[in-house]
Parts: structure tokens; C-alpha cells; sequence
């Protein structure tokens, strides 16, 4: 199954996160991520969810969120012809020896380190989802203590 | 134009004609209810017992009457015994807008007395609700509750208004109702020209009616395709009364309790023309069998509803009277007498008939005899169980708007409110409240609403002293251990409504309901008629849950 992002433009009001998220609950749309973000215009925000589904699926959560009175417009984003991206956090603990190699990865992948301590790094990396899974990938033969990523969140060319 | 915010939504109601209201004062109420005090000659206001029974008031006398229902409640528990009543409205797509008081504003979230976050609880049962605290919104929600309950699919909308708003001052210059938006057909006459020739190209066409029929007003138009090209119809339950029970192309309802030859018209049929329905799991039992040698044509106002439950062949998404005025001229005039014939032979196989009654008062009876005894313009109420599939199957409907009953949720105790709204709105019409034992009990002190109003309303209860429809289940499904439906009640319904103020009669024999029916007419207030039925009596035919027509049950 393959992942689909959706981008909802929604009015920016109370409460508008809690429908959306409501709507998904009661219908049992599982949801990967959902971030919501401010755009150009006060008035309205952008929410964007990825989840993983068939066609079917992804016709019943557009035709079932554009039903909401508080959404002004929907549509699926294109791996092809959007952007896609994603911050991730993750807390090492890493002592002197294995400082050295954590930063050589760090380096490769652009992250960066945003605290250091004697026995703990704290990495910061922004990127497309798939550049994440493979950041931590790597990571995993390290001690990771905390993970957070926010999400994606999408724009089209 | 200053005035409180009370009064604004005293003049906003009157902008949207609204002349009827139901409801229950309360304390953060006040305000609202000193205006409906000041506006009760253009506003009627119609206490209930309960706010339950608002709603349910609000929901039959919008079923009834097309236009919008409207219940007034306060806060807290006042908001919260709505709920059911929103519900039963959002299942069925009701157009109603349910005007909710709160806590002042500077009291909201502190757990205030009678405080209850009701948009929150209402989040998933309405197609979108307000909270109002701040003045200057106030309008434009009311305004807006009434667009979008009657705009596109119908359904409930609630406005939660804080105290302090209905007692603030406010501008107010009166507005004409916001223009529906209407629901665009892409291509519809390409899309139209496709569904023509998929039907002129059939030789077993059915349509199938639901209640997005009724929502749309297109009845006239459904009876002009059936005729032009010949086709039979079958109802769901929501879309009863669409086409009068005498038409010889009509046969009954199809799902659960339908006909044998409703059901097996579907699954016989090289094509289905669906008409606002959305397959719920009673018509569509098993959805992946659901017309399987059809092509199956929906068309729908909700595009959500499309592939939702049942895979279609094709769809037009639009107000089903709009795609029906570009179809039918595209649709040939065809002959199916021997479609009709094949259908016509299934009823006289396993026809609509109690086969086997076991007390003195047979179900069928009744009610056949209570509509050959009424006039035509009568609405026909039901509660939730045994009896409403009875009158489902049996009453003798002529016009749409005529057979109300809570279809999606199933509201037990929907009746009797229901009832009053829809003579409420209706007071030429009889109104008839056909309920049983069980869901009586759940809703029956509205009594005093029917008498304090002298409402006419001639209930006809079907008792058979259990939980009749959750009874037959345990008798055919669960080794007949009756857990919890043979509650030894000793409720003497003759007395208990004389003692509201009404009537009541007790019958044992279709001659003594005869004689009890003949009185009840005559009565201006409402009456009971307490009809002993047997307790083995069943609902039948039956497909079992998950089931096919094949696995259908007839004793």
C-alpha cells in the first residue's frame, strides 16, 4: 500500500483541529502523521496528513473531510511534483569514542548536533521522510535515548 | 437596530420562517425564553416533557412539514438530552437546528454549574455546530446553522450561545436567509446520456428509493421514469411514502424485513438505479453480494456516500431531482411486462402476510385496518422495533412525508415526540403513532405535551408485554435465553393516560379495536389504544445479519 499525503486548506478558528481529527477517529482513518501549519493568508490554515492506504480509502477520507464546513479546499499531493518535509530530533547518549563517529554521520547527512553534553548529543535533521528513516537507520546501532518528528508536511511545485 | 442577542435570534428565526420551536427553559436560558415570551404570537413555542423529546418533536415536524425543525435548550443537561434527538436527526438527514444556552462566558471551562462543552459532544452528530461567545458572531452563526442544515446532504446543526450573548446588546439589521449552495453536477449530461443507456440497454431495471428522495422532492419525477421506461421500485425504509404502496410497479421495502420480492427483485436484476441511498448494513446485508448480476447506477447528493459500502458501476453526484429532470427525456420507453410478471409471481410465491398469528389481535390487522379507516393526507409515526417493521411493511402509504420513523439510529422513544412535531405542523393532518410496550415506555411522558396542546394523536401500542424485536432474536439466535426482555410490567396504559388527561382504551379482539378506533376519532386530545398481541408473534421474512436472500428466514 502505497503512502498518500493530503493537503486541507481549513478555515483558522477554534476547534478546527478537533473536527478534523474527530472525523478520522469515528470513521477509523488511521493516520500517519497530521501537522497543521500556518500559510500567507490568517484566515486559513494548512493541515497536512499521510497515511498509508488504497484508493478506496483515500476517496472515502477526501470526500468525507471536504463534507466538514470548516474545510475551504483539499487535495493530494504528488510525489512527483511537491516537496515533502520533515524535522526529526533524536537525543544519543554518546560518550568521548563515539562522539567522533556520531558527528562523521551528522556531517553526511547534513544534520546538526544542537546540544552536546559529556554523555549525551541531541541531533537535529530536516528532510524528506525517507531521509529520516535512513538518518535513523544508521543511528540505530547507537544508544538513542528520545526520538520526535513532527510530521510532514507538503507543498506542490 | 439594538437589541439583545435574545431578541436577534428571535428575528433571525423569523427570517427563515420559522413560526414552530420546541424546547425547555433552563436557568442560562432565561434570556431566550423571556423573548419567546415577548414573540409568542409569531413564534409558537411548545413546551415538552423532556428535551428529548424536543428534539425528536423538531425532527418529525421537519420529516413532516420539509421545513426546518427547531428545539430550544438550556445548558448542561438540558444540551445533553438532545443528544439522542441530534442523533436520530444526523442518521437521517434531518434538516434541524438545535439552539443550545450556556454559562456566561466568564464562567466557561470552570466546571460551572450546568456546564457542558456541547460542541464537543455533539462534534460527531452534526454537520457542523457553533459556540457563540462573542456578540458579534451571533448572527452569522444562526444564519449559517440554517444554510448548512438545508444545503446539500440535510442534518442537524446545533448553536451553543453563552448567557452573556443573549443578554448583550447588539446590532441587528434584518437579512434575507444565505442562499443555498448548491451541490454543481459535473457533467451531467454526459454522465446522464451513460446511466440512459445502461437503462435502455436493461432488461430487469429496478429502481431502488431511498430517503434522498423524499430530501430532494423528486417522488414525481421517480414515478415518471418508473412509468416511462417500465420499471419496478422498491423503497428503503427512509424512502417509504415516495411512491404510493398502490402502484403496481411498486414493491415494498427491500433490506431485512423487506419483501421477499423487493429483496429478490435486487438480486435478480441486470440493473439497479439507486436514488439517495446509502446501503446501510439493514438493505445491504452483505455488501459484496448486494445486486451482484447488476450494474448498479448511483446517484447522490453526498459524494462521500459513493463506493462507501457498496462498490458501484457508475455515479452522478447531484440532488437526485436535478439528475432525474436531464435523465428521464434521455431514457426510452420500454415494455417490461415480463420483468414485472417474474416480480409480480415472487409476491404471489412468498407474499407480505402474518402467516401465522398466535394471539386474537393480528399485527397486519391492525394497522391494515387502521389505514383503510383513515383518510389519505394521515402521517404515520413509529417508534423502534417489532411494530415499526410491522408498519413498514403493511402500512398502506400514499403521499411522501407520511411515514415517519427513526431509520438510521433507531431511536427507541422517537415516536411520541416525533408525533407531536409532525402535528405541530400538521394541524389538518391525523396523526397516527403506532409504537410497542417497549419503546412506549422510553418516551411516553410527553403525553402531558400531546394533552396540554390537545393534540389528536391516536397512539396504537402493540403489547406484547417484552422487548419484542431483541425477543425474536433470542428465540431464533440465542438458545431462547430471554435476558432482559420480559420485564414484568404491570403498566396499565388505559389509566396511565387518563391520569395525563387523556384517553384510553384497552383491546383483546379486532372487534373491540373497532369499536375503540370509531371512538378515538372522535376525541380532541390523544388517545391510546392498548392492543394485546401475542408474544410469539414475529417480524417476518427475515434475512439474518450478514446474510443473502438465499439465507432468508419465513417462519
Amino acid at each position: 500500500m502505497k503512502k498518500e499525503v493530503v493537503s486541507i486548506y481549513v478555515d483558522n478558528k477554534a476547534n478546527v483541529l478537533t473536527r478534523v481529527v474527530s472525523l478520522y477517529g469515528r470513521r477509523g482513518f488511521n493516520i500517519d502523521s497530521l501537522t497543521v501549519s500556518a500559510t500567507n493568508d490568517p484566515d486559513i490554515s494548512r493541515i497536512t496528513i499521510v497515511f498509508e492506504g488504497d484508493n478506496l480509502t483515500l476517496n472515502q477520507i477526501i470526500a468525507q473531510t471536504e463534507k466538514l464546513e470548516i474545510v475551504r479546499s483539499i487535495k493530494t499531493l504528488e510525489g512527483k511534483n511537491s516537496f515533502f518535509r520533515e524535522l526529526l530530533m533524536v537525543k544519543i547518549a554518546a560518550d568521548k569514542e563515539k562522539r567522533r563517529e556520531i558527528k562523521e554521520i551528522t556531517d553526511i547527512y547534513r544534520a546538526k548536533i544542537i546540544s552536546l553534553e559529556k554523555d549525551m548529543m541531541v541531533l537535529e535533521l530536516t528532510g524528506a521522510p525517507d531521509k529520516l528513516d535512513a538518518f535513523l537507520n544508521i543511528l540505530d546501532d547507537y544508544d538513542i535515548v528520545d526520538i520526535c518528528r513532527t510530521g510532514v508536511t507538503g507543498i506542490e511545485k | 437596530m439594538k437589541m439583545t442577542g435574545a431578541e436577534l435570534v428571535m428575528n433571525v428565526l423569523l427570517e427563515h420562517g420559522v413560526d414552530t420551536v420546541f424546547g425547555y427553559p433552563g436557568g442560562t436560558a432565561l434570556f431566550l425564553y423571556d423573548e419567546l415570551y415577548k414573540y409568542s404570537d409569531r413564534i409558537k413555542h411548545v413546551l415538552v416533557a423532556h428535551e428529548q423529546g424536543g428534539a425528536h418533536a423538531a425532527d418529525g415536524y421537519a420529516r413532516a412539514t420539509g421545513k426546518t425543525g427547531v428545539a430550544f435548550s438550556t445548558s448542561g443537561p438540558g444540551a445533553t438530552n438532545l443528544v439522542t434527538g441530534i442523533a436520530t436527526a444526523y442518521m437521517d438527514s434531518i434538516p434541524t437546528v438545535f439552539i443550545t444556552a450556556n454559562v456566561g462566558k466568564h464562567l466557561i471551562g470552570r466546571d460551572a454549574f450546568q456546564e457542558v462543552c456541547i460542541t464537543g459532544v455533539t462534534f460527531p452528530i452534526t454537520k457542523h455546530n457553533y459556540f457563540v461567545n462573542n456578540k458579534e458572531d451571533l448572527a452569522d452563526a444562526l444564519r449559517n446553522a440554517f444554510r448548512i442544515a438545508n444545503e446539500g446532504r440535510k442534518g442537524p446543526v446545533l448553536v451553543d450561545i453563552t448567557k452573556d450573548v443573549t443578554q448583550a446588546i447588539v446590532d441587528y439589521e434584518p437579512v434575507k436567509p444565505y442562499p443555498l449552495r448548491k451541490v454543481e453536477t459535473e457533467n451531467c449530461e454526459a454522465k446522464a446520456e451513460k446511466f440512459a443507456k445502461y437503462i435502455n440497454s436493461s432488461s430487469k431495471p429496478v429502481i431502488q428509493v431511498g430517503g434522498g428522495v423524499i430530501a430532494s422532492e423528486s417522488y414525481k419525477e421517480v414515478i415518471a421514469l418508473a412509468e416511462k421506461a417500465d420499471i419496478p421500485v422498491v423503497t428503503t425504509l427512509m424512502g417509504m411514502g415516495a411512491v404510493p404502496s398502490s402502484d403496481k410497479r411498486y414493491f415494498g421495502m427491500l433490506g431485512m424485513h423487506g419483501s421477499y420480492a423487493a429483496n429478490k427483485c435486487i438480486a435478480e436484476a441486470d440493473l439497479i438505479l439507486t436514488l439517495g441511498c446509502r446501503f446501510s448494513d439493514r438493505v445491504a446485508l452483505k455488501p459484496d453480494q448486494f445486486g451482484k448480476k447488476a450494474k448498479i447506477l448511483q446517484v447522490d447528493i453526498d459524494k462521500s456516500e459513493i463506493n462507501k459500502n457498496v462498490s458501484v458501476t457508475d455515479c452522478i453526484i447531484g440532488d437526485c431531482k436535478d439528475v432525474l429532470d436531464v435523465l428521464i427525456p434521455m431514457v426510452n420507453e420500454a415494455d417490461h411486462s415480463q420483468w414485472l410478471a417474474q416480480i409480480n409471481k415472487w409476491n404471489e410465491e412468498k407474499p407480505m402476510k402474518v402467516k401465522e398469528c398466535y394471539g386474537k389481535m393480528n399485527p397486519q390487522e391492525i394497522i391494515e385496518y387502521i389505514c383503510d379507516n383513515t383518510d389519505k393526507e394521515t402521517i404515520y409515526v413509529t417508534d423502534v422495533g417489532q411494530h415499526q417493521m410491522w408498519a413498514a411493511q403493511y402500512v398502506k402509504q400514499t403521499k411522501p412525508r407520511n411515514f415517519l420513523s427513526s431509520g438510521g439510529l433507531g431511536t427507541m422513544g422517537f415516536g411520541y415526540g416525533a408525533a407531536i412535531g409532525a402535528q405541530m405542523g400538521n394541524p389538518d393532518k391525523r396523526v397516527i403513532h403506532f409504537t410497542g410496550d417497549g419503546s412506549f415506555h422510553m418516551n411516553l411522558n410527553e403525553a402531558c405535551t400531546a394533552v396540554s396542546n390537545n393534540l389528536p394523536i391516536i397512539t396504537v401500542i402493540f403489547n406484547n408485554r417484552v422487548l419484542g424485536m431483541v425477543y425474536q432474536w433470542q428465540t431464533a439466535f440465542y438458545g431462547q435465553r430471554y435476558s432482559n426482555t420480559t420485564p414484568e410490567r404491570k403498566t396499565d396504559f388505559v389509566k396511565l393516560i387518563e391520569a395525563f388527561g387523556g384517553h384510553g382504551f384497552r383491546v383483546n379482539t379486532m372487534e373491540e379495536l373497532k369499536e375503540a378506533y370509531e371512538k378515538a376519532l372522535k376525541i380532541n386530545g390523544p388517545v391510546w389504544i392498548d392492543c394485546n398481541i401475542a408474544v410469539e408473534d414475529k417480524v417476518l421474512p427475515m434475512i439474518p445479519n450478514g446474510k443473502t436472500i438465499d439465507d432468508m428466514l419465513f417462519e
